[in-house]
């Protein structure tokens, strides 16, 4: 098991040190930070000078441990739009993706879990049929899409809720939230829906599959000749088994929300990273780009490796190969 | 007398083809679902819609001269101020909707197409290599491709289009733009097809055939494209399929954020992006019908993949 810890850490790391790279090569090669900096009138000399200040003209390994020190420290250097540092402009956006974030993977498990359940266990019933269909739509309608035909709907036709911002938000120390007011609760409803539309209906069809292998296994079948009444074969035998293999996708979609929020939050105007990667994207802003890449690389990385952890840690099988491996 | 032999001797093998097509299993499966019938039908009503555009169309909205701007803004044909020539309505350019989504159809599955094709031979090629190479160069091959998944596709999208934004500057020409969504969207996908082919290589490569043809001394690369490629490309087909859906949806997603094509050459996307300002003021057509067509494109190329994946599935026959 420590073996299999260390293995995996390392990993990690590597994937961080490639992104790392990654970022480095966009930051430095990318477009010139210090024509980025200076105006036109600037002469040759002092540009040199600031090159020679700024350790642009330092051996480009040297460059890149400095760089990754740097990162290490969460100094990313300035904006070129906003002329400030990217970890404060990143800072102030992190609570509003995080929230919108949870809220929607959450809002996908609590009712993709059961609308699965229900489509495994009944499989021919009208309502499985129905909630089949929901998903596949929702696997293929475009999350912006979504967000139009939701503000369409509920902010320009019915008028019942807001269809841009986070409403108003209270400061709790660094983090603001606008899960403590009514107007950010009822901010929060589209947005999260649209976010977690596409992820419940993939952990809809991932439990229904599942849980229609578990039905078929021979100890569901033994369960059942104990004589065990259902709910306790469905959710005490199947249920517990088929979480495990949701679980991980569940923790690896919680990343990819974080990435999809991008599209949300523009759709939506939501004030959060996403919507500072995109004007960043589209103004060329390279500073928050490659501290956006590595943040997210490092979310998602993270999520990676606990995800890992806790699947040894629940499945017993797994440990036994690792043991044997 | 020869010339009709020559007409019956062309004929027959056309014949035997297309009637062992209409007899096959997955023919059989195709007619059997009701769904995956009227998905190929609207599939195919938007690709021909796209394909006749420019013939169909009642406007080329290509073409300024064409475009006049007092007809803006029209709402469409059956509701009030409404004009029959302009069935969908018009946006705020005077363009007729119905026609910029035929053209933009036109678009969105042209970038698609290509971009799938460009992941599915660079994924192929990488997969092959990976496979029948195995070793280090393996190694290196699938940890950037485990690098490369820990990310969304969407995500790696707009980092290429950002980075090409940078590079290039803002003034890039129209058919550049096309490019690097090409580039984007098919460099976001190819992992997919890397790591399918690998397996299936890995499988391939020490069965007797492959064996045969080293021991006549055939060039390695002859053996991956002409002995093993086609071996491997049945599950290919499926992915590509399902991923031509995501390809479409992700060129749109791109465009509508802004960082695809430029609203004077509307894909679908765009099209949804130039109508989004216009929803508040009441004016829902010029986002919610490229919506539709999208949406519709989408799903049916998505249930066609879901028909052929089972179609193609032994264990499911």
């Amino acid at each position: 098991m420590l073996a299999f810890i260390i293995r995996r850490m390392v990993q990690a790391l590597l994937v961080m040190i490639v992104v790392a790279l990654i970022a480095f090569t966009l930051f430095r090669f990318v477009g010139d930070p210090v024509n980025q900096m200076v105006g036109i009138e600037t002469s040759a000399q002092e540009r040199e000078l600031l090159r020679q200040q700024l350790g642009l003209n330092d051996p480009v390994v040297v460059q890149f441990i400095h760089f990754i020190w740097s990162a290490v420290h969460f100094d990313f250097g300035a904006s070129y739009q906003f002329k400030q540092p990217v970890i404060d402009l990143i800072a102030d956006r992190f609570p509003a993706t995080m929230e919108l974030s949870v809220v929607s993977a959450l809002f996908s498990l609590v009712f993709g879990i059961p609308m699965g359940v229900y489509a495994a266990l009944h499989r021919n019933s009208w309502l499985s049929r129905f909630f089949l269909t929901v998903s596949l739509v929702g696997i293929s309608l475009p999350t912006f899409l979504t967000g139009i035909l939701l503000i369409f709907l509920f902010a320009v036709s019915l008028h019942w809720l807001p269809s841009f911002g986070r409403g108003d938000v209270v400061a709790l120390g660094f983090w603001t939230t606008g899960l403590l007011t009514k107007s950010g609760l009822k901010a929060l409803v589209l947005p999260g829906i649209t976010l977690g539309l596409f992820q419940l209906a993939l952990i809809m069809r991932l439990v229904r599959s599942e849980m229609i292998e578990v039905l078929r296994t021979d100890y569901i079948k033994f369960a059942r000749a104990r004589g065990l009444p259902d709910r306790i074969v469905y959710f005490g035998h199947a249920l517990k088994n088929t979480l495990v293999p949701v679980m991980t996708i569940a923790g690896l979609q919680l990343g990819s929300i974080i990435a999809f929020a991008i599209i949300t939050e523009t759709v939506f105007q939501w004030p959060g990273m996403g919507l500072l990667f995109l004007k960043a994207v589209q103004n060329a802003d390279i500073p928050i780009m490659s501290a956006y890449l590595l943040l997210v690389a490092f979310i998602f990385v993270t999520i990676n490796l606990i995800v890992d952890l806790l699947y040894a840690a629940v499945d017993p099988r797994i440990r036994i190969d690792l043991r044997q491996a | 007398m020869s010339a009709e032999q020559g007409a019956s001797l062309s004929l027959t093998p056309r014949r035997r083809w297309l009637s062992r097509l209409l007899d096959s299993d997955i023919a059989f499966s195709f007619w059997q679902s009701k769904l995956t019938v009227f998905a190929a039908a609207v599939a195919l009503v938007i690709v021909l819609g796209a394909m006749l555009a420019p013939w169909i169309a009642p406007q080329n909205p290509f073409d300024l001269k064409t475009l006049c701007l007092l007809n803006s803004h029209v709402p469409p044909a059956w509701q009030k101020g409404g004009d029959l020539h302009f069935l969908l309505g018009t946006d705020d350019q005077g363009r007729d909707v119905l026609s910029t989504i035929l053209y933009g159809s036109r678009l969105s599955l042209a970038i698609g197409i290509m971009s799938v094709a460009f992941a599915a031979v660079l994924g192929i090629t990488l997969g092959l290599i990976a496979g029948y190479a195995g070793g280090s160069v393996d190694a290196l091959i699938m940890r950037a491709a485990d690098v490369q998944l820990t990310f969304p596709a969407i995500l790696i999208a707009l980092l290429i289009d950002g980075t090409a934004h940078a590079l290039f500057g803002q003034y890039r020409d129209e058919s550049a733009t096309i490019w690097v969504l090409v580039l984007s969207v098919g460099l976001s996908f190819w992992v997919q097809y890397a790591r399918t082919v690998r397996g299936l290589t890995f499988v391939e490569r020490n069965k007797d055939y492959v064996l045969a043809a080293r021991l006549i001394g055939i060039r390695p690369g002859l053996i991956l494209v002409r002995h093993i490629l086609p071996n491997v490309i049945g599950p290919v087909l499926v992915i590509v399929t399902i991923n031509l859906a995501l390809a479409i949806i992700l060129e749109a997603t791109l465009s509508f954020l802004g960082v695809g094509l430029s609203p004077t050459q509307p894909s679908l996307g765009t099209m949804i992006r130039i109508g989004n300002n216009f929803l508040f003021a009441g004016e829902w057509w010029i986002a919610i019908f490229p919506g539709i067509t999208l949406a519709a494109l989408a799903l049916s190329v998505n249930l066609l993949g879901d028909w052929l994946r089972d179609a193609l599935n032994p264990k499911l026959r």
